[in-house]
């Protein structure tokens, strides 16, 4: 049977091997992380970022490389999914940004402090992580099935400032947030001219709304209001949602 | 109690209760933000509550393991502390460096890296308390006529988590390396030098309220807090999957961490066994139930749900989701909340002369605060796997799908007041308890201890 001294050698032996193993992969890792993770694209504006994002402590809601808290949206690849436009005007003032939701806190950040913590996200996103986030396989599939007929939700056909920004609260065929309404049928129901005067001020159109006053530029806005009045489905599908 | 200075750790454990309390509340308050209603966001936002509650965590169990060690230290080595004194200026600079961490949260002031949430100059002044704790029982240890197993794996336990706090504090710009230093504090804490601890306390429960042989004990937790280093320590892979770290990690950390199931699950088979080895048993059954309890449970939390999302393949998906949260609540309940209430519940008696275990109350403090957190692990594992599927695997928006979760968040505030009232219960019963008592011959006549101790008697002279 084992005898204590025996198990007392099991014990620091076994810690004096796997520590000295920890510390010599330890080694190598930081010898290997400036390459993985683009450190020469580290700006003076990313780390001042970097700085902005913990003294406001954003992990206490929010995660990055999947650390944090899970409160808010994983933010590991915010730059690609929403833009610098987007991450920008939801700094700004975010809780006009979704209105009626879950709520941000109010920073007060000025233009500078939001063009940093862009910089910092915008290099988070190039980082190489092993796969991370896994890009989501079943979506196409669900949005295949219940289109039945239409076609696939696909998001090359669409305007970039679309898919970062207005997917975000309203959905297209399925795909995007359920903050604002649908806009499958929206071009049944207004045309170029009404869009374009809602984009520029929904609040100028429809006093009460909700929806936020977005800082698009006006190429954008005459972008978005054509392809918004393409947007139609035929009448006798349920049109009243 | 055989030494008058064990007294100072009922001001450790009071004080570790006080705590729990609160980081209850601010649990409630996150649980309710989650489910839809944050009315208080404009005073304390999320990320307050979120600080506040981790923060308060760590620190209720360091001042808990500190009690525990000012109380055990004493009668494992056979003499008086080295300073009651110094015990006092360590609580309570550790509870002013406390409230001002906690008020610092609410005005913004803190670091914003999970679980290290709490600034800089504090973090110095965490340092210089936890060295002069340190030193009060390494002092106490060298000065003494013994050295058992017991006290030297807790010493070693409690030196290596002050000396791996250093690593947090490592000035970086670079995000990656932020993270790969501040896992060697929380993982090297929580899954390697904390089950040292945990070892320790178990041990010296287990030898006092089963009457097993001592060398029996001691071997044993030899054997199980070298498994515990041979996985936990290249475990800590797990945490470098997805971070910028080198693809090697997804095969080190996936390996070594699925073994760390085997330390708690050495624990909990050691535990068990020893508790039916023992042929008589002590009257307090109460803190058996909590130590038995403890090795199940933190096997359960720590070891099995840990395992069930550690893997790279399964991590891709539960990684950043509220499936870490199911893990969390159950492993730090089970491993050490469990841990520190066990060492409060048999030391009680002991400090205040009065036997007020296996009272009805008692047992439903056990009963009804661990089904409780069972519940609130299931209500948390049905939300994280809810959103694993609905945000990772078919590309949901973030808000839709947490919109769908309320519901269970309501589930888990339902099991969380089953879980609260037990805690009220083991407050009401710690009152109730009283303070302890002048006296040490008076307190010694009191409960009984087996009389397994053979090195511990010739010692006390």
């Amino acid at each position: 049977m084992l005898s204590k001294s025996a198990a007392r050698r099991f014990f620091l032996g076994g810690t004096f091997v796997c520590f000295g193993a920890f510390v010599l992969l330890t080694l190598d890792t930081l010898r290997r992380i400036p390459a993985q993770t683009n450190q020469e694209a580290m700006t003076d504006a990313v780390v001042r970022g970097k700085h902005l994002w913990d003294s406001s402590n954003c992990m206490g809601c929010h995660t990055l490389l999947g650390e944090g808290a899970y409160y808010a949206p994983e933010l590991t690849r915010v730059y690609e999914r929403r833009g610098p436009m987007f991450i920008a005007a939801m700094l700004k003032d975010p809780q006009a940004m979704y209105p009626g939701q879950r709520r941000m806190q109010d920073y007060g950040f000025d233009d500078a402090q939001i063009n940093d913590l862009v910089a910092f996200l915008q290099w988070i996103g190039t980082m190489d992580l092993n796969g991370f986030p896994a890009k989501p396989t079943l979506g196409n599939v669900a949005v295949a099935v219940s289109a039945s007929g239409d076609p696939l939700a696909t998001t090359g056909d669409r305007p970039q400032v679309f898919n970062q920004i207005c997917i975000a609260c309203h959905s297209l065929r399925g795909q995007g947030g359920q903050v604002g309404p649908a806009l499958d049928d929206v071009g049944n129901r207004f045309d170029v001219d009404y869009l374009q005067r809602w984009l520029r001020d929904p609040a100028s159109v429809k006093k009460d709304t909700k929806m936020p006053k977005l800082p698009l530029s006006e190429e954008s806005i005459t972008e978005l209001a054509a392809f918004l009045s393409k947007q139609t489905t035929a009448p006798k599908k349920e049109a009243g949602k | 109690m055989k030494y008058e200075s064990q007294r100072v750790a009922w001001w450790f454990f009071a004080t570790s209760m006080l705590l729990l309390t609160l980081q209850i509340v601010y649990g409630f308050i996150m649980g309710f933000a989650h489910m839809g209603i944050d009315g208080l966001h404009d005073w304390i936002p999320f990320h307050v509550a979120r600080a506040t509650h981790t923060n308060l965590l760590v620190v209720w169990l360091l001042c808990g393991f500190m009690g525990s060690a000012y109380y055990i230290i004493p009668e494992e080595v056979g003499r008086e502390l080295y300073s009651v004194k110094l015990a006092w200026v360590q609580l309570v600079s550790l509870v002013v460096v406390g409230v001002t961490a906690i008020i610092g949260f609410h005005c913004q002031w803190w670091e914003g890296r999970k679980f290290l949430e709490i600034p800089r100059p504090l973090d110095w002044l965490v340092v210089v308390n936890v060295l002069l704790f340190i030193g009060n029982i390494g002092k106490t240890m060298w000065k003494s006529p013994r050295i058992t197993t017991t006290s030297c794996v807790l010493f070693f336990g409690l030196l290596m988590a002050a000396l791996l706090y250093l690593p947090g504090m490592i000035p970086t710009d670079h995000q990656t390396l932020d993270s790969y230093w501040r896992w060697w504090v929380v993982h090297l804490w929580v899954e390697g030098v904390w089950e040292l601890i945990m070892g320790g306390i178990l041990a010296y429960l287990l030898i006092k309220l089963t009457g097993v042989d001592r060398e029996i004990i001691e071997k044993w937790l030899y054997v199980i807090v070298g498994l515990t280093f041979l996985s936990g320590i290249l475990g800590t892979g797990h945490h470098y999957y997805y971070i910028g770290t080198p693809r090697y990690w997804l095969l080190i950390g996936g390996l070594f961490s699925a073994l760390e199931p085997l330390a708690f699950l050495g624990m909990a088979i050691y535990a068990i066994s020893m508790a039916k080895k023992g042929g008589r048993s002590h009257p307090n059954r109460n803190a058996l139930s909590w130590t038995i309890g403890c090795s199940i449970l933190s096997f359960v939390g720590a070891g099995f749900l840990g395992f069930a999302h550690t893997l790279p393949q399964v991590n891709m998906y539960t990684h950043g989701t509220l499936v870490t949260a199911m893990h969390g609540h159950m492993a730090f309940w089970g491993a050490y909340a469990m841990l520190v209430l066990a060492i409060i519940s048999y030391a009680l008696p002991q400090l205040t002369g009065r036997k007020l275990y296996d009272t009805p109350l008692a047992t439903y403090a056990f009963w009804s605060s661990n089904i409780g957190m069972v519940a609130m692990t299931l209500a948390f594992a049905v939300a994280g796997v809810s959103q694993v599927v609905l945000e990772r695997r078919v590309g949901m928006d973030f808000l839709t799908v947490q919109k769908e979760l309320e519901v269970h968040f309501f589930g888990l505030i339902l099991a969380a007041t089953l879980f609260a009232s037990g805690i009220i219960a083991y407050l009401v019963q710690f009152i109730r308890y009283g303070m302890p008592i002048g006296d040490v011959r008076a307190t010694a006549a009191a409960p009984t201890d087996i009389a397994n101790d053979a090195t511990g008697a010739e010692a006390v002279s």
